[in-house]
């Protein structure tokens, strides 16, 4: 089976239209890219709640008694060790120890959800496709076909109670239930992707503009407000997080990422296993470094990055940070030596020298301003 | 939204107030409201000469980065430095507070090039 090409817009399109929505194209679909101002979106989620709609990434149900110890084979990060209920991060990798995507798996009583980064879910599905043990797993699509819809925010608990059934309060971090959303069935999931608590509703695609919509009204009031993928972004470079296609690639793998607490070595075999084992003895991989920049220009993505004269690396991600004093943040795919906290780097923005620091990241802790 | 009738504008979304021999240039409300919130002006420096329609600086949004056109050539005589600390008064104020910068006009025919308020409207009203 060949996930279909055609799928281009999410459940919620028409909703995105209304709320006046910039739209761009992202991982194949059509995707708000802001509603009023990604600051102000951003600023709603640190302090109140955002609604995001992240139908376009890759839902796949993996089924069967071998998906656990198969899983395992594939992934840098254990899966037989998850509870049931449990979330867990991981990396899929190339036999060099690139990361091929990461992703998250939700445990369920009876299957896996498998949720994959949208501009990879063609590539995934190839991949789990073409690993697929001759029995005990079985592998469904749901990309495109389900919703997901995201609240993401100090003020999310709140608002979501007695609107997600049974109650969500006691719900542990990366955890998830099977319950309702406004009666509707859902999985709901205590994940996210921006540094805040939040949640993470996994529902049909048939009931999510009823969900969305239900949502922005009735928790107007409360501050929620739809946020798109720049926001997102920003949020998520904050809270130094991976974004696939930057720090993370076929080529920039999870030690190079910064994810060593998820490379467990202790686990007999999976794929890049051998490479991500040598990389570590030798311990001479680049590494990715988080930046705050002196001055008022920006870094982008590509753009050099010198220790003195000496070229040593390259930005990957940049942003204005309103959570860091509103400097600007940036991620570099740097030498070792050069990735050194508190190391000087300079970085070249149209011809200028812009000297930059490395500091640890996450740039922004919860709670931390 | 109608354009300031007292200004000229290029293809390039910028505006120009003439006054004697001085132009004060700007973006404009459709230009701002396009690039988002705005987060870094780069502008020339002042006594720089500059060259119609040339690349004389850069605007950068959270997301872009976007290169600023002058409509006339001319000397730069003054930049708006409020921008240094408050870059979003392009976007709030794109056609007052929020001008870029100033230039002693060298050649006033080159105004011709420009387009009149009608013009710009309708050029932005195919843009959308």
């Amino acid at each position: 089976m060949t996930l279909s090409e055609s799928v281009r817009q999410t459940p919620l399109h028409a909703e995105h239209l209304a709320l006046g929505a910039r739209i761009v194209p992202f991982g194949g679909f059509d995707m708000p890219l802001q509603y009023a101002s990604i600051l102000k979106e951003h600023d709603a989620v640190r302090n109140r709640a955002g609604l995001f709609d992240l139908s376009h990434m890759g839902q796949f149900m993996l089924r069967g008694q071998g998906v656990a110890e198969w899983a395992d084979r594939l992934t840098i990060n254990n899966v037989a060790t998850m509870k049931p209920y449990q979330a867990r991060y991981n990396v899929f990798c190339n036999e060099q120890g690139g990361a091929h995507d990461d992703v998250i798996f939700y445990r369920l009583p009876d299957y896996w959800l498998l949720i994959v980064n949208a501009a990879n879910a063609q590539k995934m599905w190839t991949h789990l496709q073409e690993h697929l043990p001759v029995s005990g797993v079985t592998l469904e699509s749901r990309h495109g076909a389900n919703a997901l819809i995201a609240m993401q925010g100090p003020k999310s608990a709140e608002m979501l109670r007695g609107v997600v059934d049974p109650d969500i309060s006691e719900l542990k971090y990366y955890f998830c239930l099977e319950g309702t959303v406004y009666e509707k069935p859902a999985i709901v999931a205590r994940t996210g992707y921006t540094g805040e608590d939040g949640f993470e509703l996994f529902v049909d695609g048939a009931d999510a503009p009823e969900i969305w919509k239900r949502l922005l009204e009735e928790k107007k009031s409360g501050g929620l407000e739809p946020a798109g993928l720049g926001a997102r972004d920003v949020l998520r470079l904050e809270a130094g997080m991976p974004l696939y296609g930057h720090e993370l690639t076929e080529e920039i793998g999870p030690l190079s990422a910064g994810l060593t607490w998820a490379v467990k070595l202790s686990k007999p075999e999976f794929i890049g296993r051998s490479a991500l084992e040598r990389q570590k003895a030798e311990d001479t991989y680049p590494r990715i470094a988080g930046l705050i920049l002196e001055g008022r220009a920006p870094a982008r993505e590509g753009y050099a990055v010198f220790d003195k004269d000496r070229p040593v690396g390259q930005v990957r991600s940049g942003s204005i940070a309103p959570s860091v004093g509103n400097k600007n943040i940036a991620t570099a795919l740097a030498e070792k030596d050069a990735a050194t906290i508190g190391t000087t780097l300079q970085v070249e923005i149209r011809g200028t020298r812009n000297a930059a620091q490395v500091v640890a990241m996450p740039f922004y802790k919860r709670g931390s301003t | 939204m109608a354009q300031p009738a007292d200004l000229l504008y290029s293809r390039e979304h910028e505006w120009v107030r003439i006054d004697s021999d001085t132009a004060t240039i700007g973006i404009t409300d459709y230009a701002q409201s396009s690039l988002g919130d705005i987060v870094y002006v780069e502008l020339p420096k002042v006594g720089t000469q500059v060259a119609q329609f040339s690349n004389t600086g850069v605007i950068e949004s959270v997301k872009a980065v976007s290169d600023l056109y002058t409509p006339l050539s001319g000397e730069v005589t003054e930049v708006n430095e409020a921008l240094e600390n408050d870059p979003a008064l392009v976007n709030r104020e794109p056609f007052a507070g929020g001008w870029l910068f100033k230039l002693q006009v060298k050649d006033s025919k080159q105004s011709e090039n420009l387009l009149s308020p009608d013009s710009y409207e309708e050029l932005i009203a195919e843009a959308q």
